[in-house]
């Protein structure tokens, strides 16, 4: 009994952090068909913003967070307008080895500034320890973890189904040039789509550093596991994601747990059986 | 660079692939004898850049010519190593023979993970390649007693090249017989890309749709290339187990089918030449920026990697065109 509430706690953390970094992917590989590979790097600059902001500013932890994903957000901006505008027209080869080279140069700067260690996020002692929940203690920080990962589907949802930004959304990733032509600025969406993503990548970074530690190679040592959640989950679909995500973190967790010799082959080989069965993925459009 | 008359976007497709009498292929070879005799010392590396040039060409046959995106080439070269390693230790220690196993583990792996893999598009196939890759490292680290697991496949010790020429420490033996077989590869390549199977392979490319109207077996036609692509990886495995005799779990990592996927889209895809010359080019960066700055080389590659795609787009055999362009005005205008 204990071992599947273990399983369950720890796979739906895992999985909640999953879905924060790979929701900004699936939503910009969606709408602006781009093979992002450089993704993890967001998570990457967020968890060392936040590094830096806790250990060497002394920032309390409530405000180091937000002002980590907003610096994030911040870098994403400029690197949209000069960067990715311009890959997004490529084919997907192209695509692939740009993201890989941006990847590269984010590692390569985090690792020149930071070094190749790995960089401490020191948690405040409010989320440190147990919570007793009547019928069972669970660490404070998975339940963090997992009440922003519901608010942020929450907002998502929100977002998404009940703002004008998010028809425009909905709008150009059905196609993009009929939006364009019907007077949505596809340009701007594509901006502000992507700092999003970029944002929710470094808050699931920084959330989900426990699980997924942060250091230089992150972009490429998590690379594939975004991927694999975004392709098992369907391009652009949020539902998909957060669906993909939460069984992926579940399947790994309960893998590692009940067969940890095997884990990895377990988790690789549900992941090739879901995409023969449904190459375009659990909620993908073929 | 010889071949730049050739259009960059759209190759036209050669009648037979022996029409110019193997004039680059003579100079990429002169090329490789003189290195041999410049870098006396650094023949371990040299062999290296062989080796991997034979492992790009494969992923060229599938990728330049298929068009099948795949970043799990690294599966078929860590098949043929771990098959090539493991017979030598247990069978027989003949290089030529443990070509031929690697060849052939390569091109099994290949034959049944294409037959899920080629249903599969764009960014499905590419997690599928890469899943199948991470499936067989972890297969490979857990059968510790067969493969050594994360220590490494160690003792294969190989008897002489073709009961002639032993491997020396110095690594020329290693050096002449990859550089053989490289040039083995390189015309099996040409041929077959110049045959009506390879035409059909660039035709897949250009448009499947209007291959299958015209009564092509699309589905199976990619089947056989990715096989055939997996037997060449094979080789490139099986010959880097025999020349390092040792085979470690990281030729199943994915940082090696990345790897091999820049060095080819550097050097420009679906020409054979452009394997050849990118992964000398980019081991030789990787090998220079890397011995100056063992920290932030990546910088380097990163830099390199953009730079490419943002202003040669179809690889560095295509700057000839790309010059051509910029000095007539029309600056390489993308629709």
């Amino acid at each position: 009994m204990s071992l599947i509430a273990n399983i369950l706690i720890d796979g739906v953390a895992y999985g909640m952090v999953l879905f924060m970094i790979a929701v900004g992917l699936s939503v910009t590989m969606g709408l602006m068909r781009v093979i992002n590979l450089a993704h993890g790097g967001f998570a990457l600059i967020g968890g060392a913003l936040v590094h830096g902001l806790l250990t060497r500013a002394g920032l309390p932890y409530l405000l180091a967070v937000p002002l980590a994903v907003l610096g994030t957000m911040a870098l994403a901006w400029p690197m949209e307008r000069v960067l990715y505008r311009r890959i997004y027209r490529f084919g997907e080869l192209q695509q692939v080895l740009a993201t890989i080279g941006i990847a590269f140069l984010m590692i390569a700067g985090v690792n020149y500034l930071l070094g190749s260690s790995l960089l401490s996020i020191p948690v405040p002692e409010a989320m440190q320890g147990a919570v007793d929940l009547g019928f069972r203690k669970v660490s404070m920080h998975r339940i963090v973890v997992i009440v922003a990962g519901l608010a942020m589907v929450a907002c998502l949802y929100l977002l998404l189904d009940r703002t004008r930004f998010g028809m425009r959304l909905r709008a150009a990733v059905d196609n993009r040039d009929t939006a364009a032509m019907l007077g949505i600025n596809t340009g701007a969406i594509y901006a502000a789509t992507f700092c999003l993503g970029a944002g929710l990548a470094a808050l699931g970074g920084i959330l989900g550093a426990e699980l997924l530690p942060i250091e230089a190679y992150y972009p490429l040592r998590y690379m594939v596991l975004f991927l694999m959640v975004v392709a098992v989950g369907g391009l652009g679909s949020i539902t998909g994601s957060f669906l993909a995500a939460l069984g992926l973190g579940l399947v790994d967790t309960a893998s590692r747990y009940l067969v940890p010799d095997f884990g990895t082959i377990f988790f690789f080989a549900c992941v090739i059986a879901i995409l023969a069965a449904r190459p375009a993925g659990l909620m993908g459009r073929a | 660079m010889q071949d730049a008359p050739i259009p960059a976007t759209a190759p036209r497709p050669r009648s037979g692939g022996l029409r110019v009498p193997l004039l680059a292929e003579a100079l990429l070879l002169a090329l490789a004898v003189a290195a041999y005799f410049l870098f006396p010392y650094n023949l371990g590396f040299l062999t290296r850049i062989l080796i991997m040039m034979i492992f790009v060409l494969s992923l060229d046959l599938v990728l330049g010519f298929a068009g099948i995106t795949t970043l799990g080439q690294a599966a078929m070269y860590g098949a043929g190593a771990y098959a090539a390693g493991l017979f030598a230790i247990h069978v027989w220690a003949d290089p030529v023979a443990g070509l031929v196993v690697g060849a052939a583990a390569g091109a099994a792996v290949a034959l049944v993970s294409g037959l899920v893999l080629m249903r599969a598009h764009g960014l499905t196939l590419l997690m599928l390649s890469i899943a199948v890759a991470q499936v067989l490292q972890e297969v490979a680290n857990k059968a510790r007693d067969i493969t050594g697991g994360a220590d490494g496949l160690r003792g294969i010790r190989m008897e002489p090249v073709l009961g002639i020429w032993d491997f020396d420490f110095v690594g020329q033996t290693g050096f002449w017989y990859a550089l053989a077989v490289l040039a083995l590869v390189f015309v099996a390549l040409r041929l077959v890309t110049g045959s009506p199977f390879g035409l059909s392979l660039r035709g897949i490319h250009e448009s499947p749709a209007r291959m299958a109207a015209i009564g092509t077996p699309v589905y199976w036609r990619l089947v056989a290339a990715y096989a055939l692509g997996g037997g060449i990886a094979g080789v490139a495995g099986a010959l880097a187990a025999q020349i390092t005799m040792l085979v470690s779990l990281e030729v199943f990592s994915f940082a090696l089918s990345a790897e091999a996927l820049i060095m080819l889209i550097l050097g420009g895809t679906g020409r054979l030449y452009g394997a050849v010359i990118g992964t000398a080019i980019f081991m030789a960066v990787h090998h220079t920026a890397a011995a100056a700055d063992p920290f932030n080389w990546l910088f380097v590659i990163g830099g390199l990697v953009l730079a490419v795609i943002f202003f040669v787009p179809t690889g560095l055999l295509g700057l000839p065109t790309a010059l051509v362009r910029l000095f007539r005005g029309s600056r390489n205008g993308r629709p």
